[in-house]
């Protein structure tokens, strides 16, 4: 909450998210400037820092993807100012070589940034890990294991990044992005330096004769590191087993400790700073015990740099265990305290006793209808995805379609129809159908379609579009323009006409950006589903590219703009089961406001979930669906 | 009112489907024992929650240190739900012979139900099955009592009221109210108010 991230209140303790405390870290280091694209888990950082901005003397941007957030960053610490970078683990392989360039010339003005991981993919299409990054590029990476060591790492980091003249990457996890915890507070500056003025001979340039430089930074952080008071080892002198841990292990880790007993058998060593690691410190440890387990989150990064560490120590006898290979912990997806508890209880022989449980034999069991994941009821993509799904049904020969992200990822299930056929990264879609579309020569005959929404579209199409439209690909590639950065949390994009920090802006329009390049452009609306419909039929059956802007606002930002018109089903129209449509509306349809009456035996409109969006009133066979009321949208 | 802790730590969950309010809930609570000065964490599940998804947020509090922010499969000691398919589904993974489970009675229909492909469970079926998995059920008509009180999305601070009524929640209504205060302002503020207090003497009769 804004509130108390701008808190003066030094000393005072409150509970915080992750992001909130990563902002209020940020903030308490004086950053005058923030650049992100949304992503979770990391989007209400800069969310509320642009929130902030104008009390808090900075700027904040949303940019229009992670290379520009970067390379802003890098441009603003030039002026020695001191910066914070967001995004989440995708977002780190899109700016991988800004990334890879940056860490050879370095920085003036202090800059972080912030990579938020999503173990088990919570809400990604893959899980990642960022860390492999921060290793290949060179750069000091610090991981907090709970939300106060969010807020003192990123603020630290800016000492650290300074006293280097290098970005410093701070790598969390879902459960610390979006936990909460309780973050006591530290000062706010009272001024922060302006920018400076570039010399002639200012320079920051990346180029491999700054190579040794980068490495001697690294090897500087590494020396740093081995008292880095973010790295502490607790337990007995000659342990059993040590237990390396980073992020949400940590806690996980003493936890299970404690359930099972062990506190006398095992030690916890805690490392922060991992990379690079601080070795001096990690060998004086390991050499108390003979067993080492790693617990950490995604790939098994700490534990083969501590494979590293062993290799060049011959006096280390221990035996390494951990997601390597899967033995003693599961290759992949996220932790949690369970995982963690039963990998110890097993390697340690001792046995667990909790509270006792029930055990429901199945076929007692009452069988739970599962809760699949739908578009909101009013959603403009599901009359998109029906259109678009009933147009290929139609023509001739089926079409092929190329997904892309965002919420219209979820097309790709019953809530599109299974509608898309391939799935790759942002922006994706257009370069696979364009691919596909130049096949036409060798006797290809099906009909390429790509989807992109709007954010998608400034993030990672435009490249796609000029490639698209010079080699004079056969496809149709499909904006589905719902003017929002809607499954994210409606950050506002290039599109919108609206900043990070609330102001206006002058809106890009995507038609005239695709016109520009050359493309032939037609606009259509996916709530005449008719009309569309045949839009639709006929761009399949001209040749080359072929632009469609399906333009209709996100459902959930019309319902807090206007007043709802009421929707109700007629029931004395409603044929019910003597239909033949089969209960088209709550059946095929799908919107969660299109229910079935049971006990009437016919069609009825969930009045507190319907957003008045009338679609299914043009749809209905029989007419049966009526409107009355609303205000207009604005 | 010498609410003190009575389990150290106090693992409560607080679940339901996305737009519930789930979240805005938990954080007040949290903040309210935050205030009293136990150590809490809160883990939440939200990833696609705006799309009529399950949501569920981990309270873990403690007055001796911080734990992690996941509680472990069957350690959950209270469980307060804001729909009944969701109660159970949790409880069969988190709750244990000695929890207490508070749920709203309303049913979210997930998209199977609505296409007729999938049957939703009777409440009778649901409480039976609950019994069999913890101590005691407490069922609430907690969005009845909030539409009757002017406005269903108030449902999740009736709730908390409920919660927070309950002996083993080291808080008063006091302390609740407070962060009310905090966070919300005018009619909003009166809504929450009276809301809590009709959640509170539902369970302080």
């Amino acid at each position: 909450m804004e509130w108390m991230i701008t808190a003066d209140e030094p000393g005072r303790t409150y509970l915080m998210q992750g992001n909130e405390a990563i902002a209020r870290g940020a903030l308490e280091a004086g950053i005058r400037f923030a650049a992100a694209y949304p992503g979770s888990p990391s989007s209400e950082i800069l969310a509320m820092l642009g929130h902030v901005a104008e009390k808090m003397d900075l700027y904040a941007e949303w940019s229009t993807n992670e290379t520009c957030a970067l390379e802003a960053c890098l441009g603003a610490s030039f002026a020695r100012v001191r910066s914070l970078c967001i995004m989440k683990q995708n977002g780190l392989l899109v700016v991988g070589d800004a990334l890879h360039s940056a860490s050879l010339s370095g920085v003036k003005g202090g800059l972080v940034l912030v990579v938020a991981d999503d173990p088990s993919a919570h809400s990604s299409t893959n899980e990642f890990d960022s860390r492999h990054q921060a290793r290949s590029a060179g750069l000091p990476m610090l991981e907090p294991a709970n939300m106060q060591e969010a807020k003192d790492m990123v603020k630290w980091g800016y000492e650290l990044s300074e006293q280097l003249q290098q970005l410093v990457m701070v790598r969390t996890v879902t459960r610390i992005n979006h936990g909460r915890s309780s973050v006591s507070l530290g000062e706010l500056p009272k001024e922060k330096p302006d920018p400076v003025t570039i010399g002639e001979w200012d320079r920051m340039v990346a180029i491999n004769w700054f190579k040794d430089a980068q490495i001697a930074k690294i090897d500087q952080a590494k020396s740093i590191f081995e008292t880095s008071p973010f790295n502490e080892y607790k337990g007995p002198e000659e342990p059993d087993m040590i237990i390396v841990t980073c992020g949400t292990g940590w806690l996980y880790s003493s936890e299970a400790v404690e359930a099972l007993g062990l506190r006398d058998r095992i030690g916890i060593l805690k490392i922060g700073t991992t990379y690079p690691l601080p070795e001096d410190f990690i060998v004086k440890h390991l050499l108390k015990t003979k067993k080492v387990l790693v617990i950490e989150e995604v790939d098994p990064f700490l534990e083969q740099n501590i494979a590293g560490i062993i290799a060049y120590h011959p006096e280390l006898q221990v035996e390494l265990l951990g997601r390597y290979g899967g033995k003693a912990m599961p290759r992949n997806g996220e932790l949690n305290p369970d995982i963690v508890r039963n990998t110890l209880a097993r390697l340690t022989g001792t046995a667990f006793t909790g509270p006792e449980t029930a055990v429901i034999p199945p076929e007692e069991a009452v069988a739970l209808p599962a809760r699949e994941l739908t578009f909101c009821a009013g959603c403009p993509h599901r009359a998109s995805f029906f259109l678009l799904k009933q147009t290929l049904r139609i023509q001739e020969g089926q079409g092929v379609v190329m997904g892309d992200i965002g919420c219209y990822t979820m097309g790709g299930q019953r809530a599109g129809h299974y509608l898309y056929n391939f799935l790759c990264c942002m922006g994706g879609g257009i370069n696979a159908a364009e691919g596909m579309g130049q096949l036409t020569r060798f006797g290809f005959k099906q009909p390429v379609l790509a989807l992109a929404g709007d954010s998608t579209f400034f993030h990672s199409c435009l490249p796609g579009l000029v490639n698209a439209k010079y080699h004079d690909s056969n496809m149709l590639f499909v904006v589905l323009d719902n003017s929002a950065t809607a499954m994210t949390g409606f950050q506002p994009h290039p599109g919108i006409g609206q900043t990070a920090m609330g102001k206006a802006a002058e809106p890009i329009s995507i038609k005239k950006v695709a016109e520009a390049i050359g493309c032939p452009v037609t606009v259509a609306d996916p709530f005449d589903i008719s009309g569309t419909t045949s839009k639709v039929y006929d761009l399949l059956k001209q040749p080359g590219l072929k632009v469609l802007i399906l333009k209709q606002e996100c459902a959930t930002l019309v319902v807090r703009k206007r007043e709802k018109p009421r929707v109700w089903v007629d029931q004395e129209l409603c044929r019910g089961d003597d239909c033949g449509c089969g209960r088209f509306c709550s059946r095929i349809w799908g919107c969660p406001g299109n229910i079935w009456d049971y006990e009437a035996g016919k069609a009825k409109i969930d009045e507190v979930v319907c957003v008045g969006c009338g679609v299914c009133i043009s749809l209905c066979p029989a007419g049966a669906i009526k409107m009355e009321g609303g205000g207009a949208c604005g | 009112m010498g609410k003190e802790l009575v389990k150290d730590p106090l693992n409560i969950i607080i679940c339901g489907v996305g737009g519930q309010g789930n979240i805005l809930a938990t954080e007040l609570l949290a903040s309210a024992l935050v205030e009293k000065g136990y150590f809490t964490t809160v883990g939440e599940t939200y990833g696609a929650s705006q799309r009529g998804g399950s949501v569920m947020s981990h309270v873990r509090i403690s007055a001796a240190n911080e734990y992690g922010v996941l509680i472990p499969l069957g350690q959950a000691d209270i469980i307060v739900s804001f729909e009944p398919t969701d109660t159970l589904r949790v409880a069969r993974d988190y709750a244990n012979k000695s929890t207490l489970i508070l749920t709203d009675s309303r049913p979210n229909y997930p998209l199977g139900v609505l296409i007729g492909e999938a049957v939703y469970p009777s409440m009778e079926a649901i409480e039976t099955e609950l019994k069999k998995l913890s101590r005691e059920v407490m069922i609430i008509e907690a969005t009845r009592m909030a539409v009757e009180a002017g406005n269903s999305q108030a449902t999740n601070i009736l709730l908390m009221g409920s919660l927070t009524a309950l002996p083993q929640v080291p808080l008063t209504a006091e302390d609740y109210d407070k962060v009310m205060e905090q966070r919300f302002k005018g009619e909003a503020l009166e809504l929450n108010r009276k809301v809590f207090k009709i959640g509170y003497e539902h369970i302080n009769r």
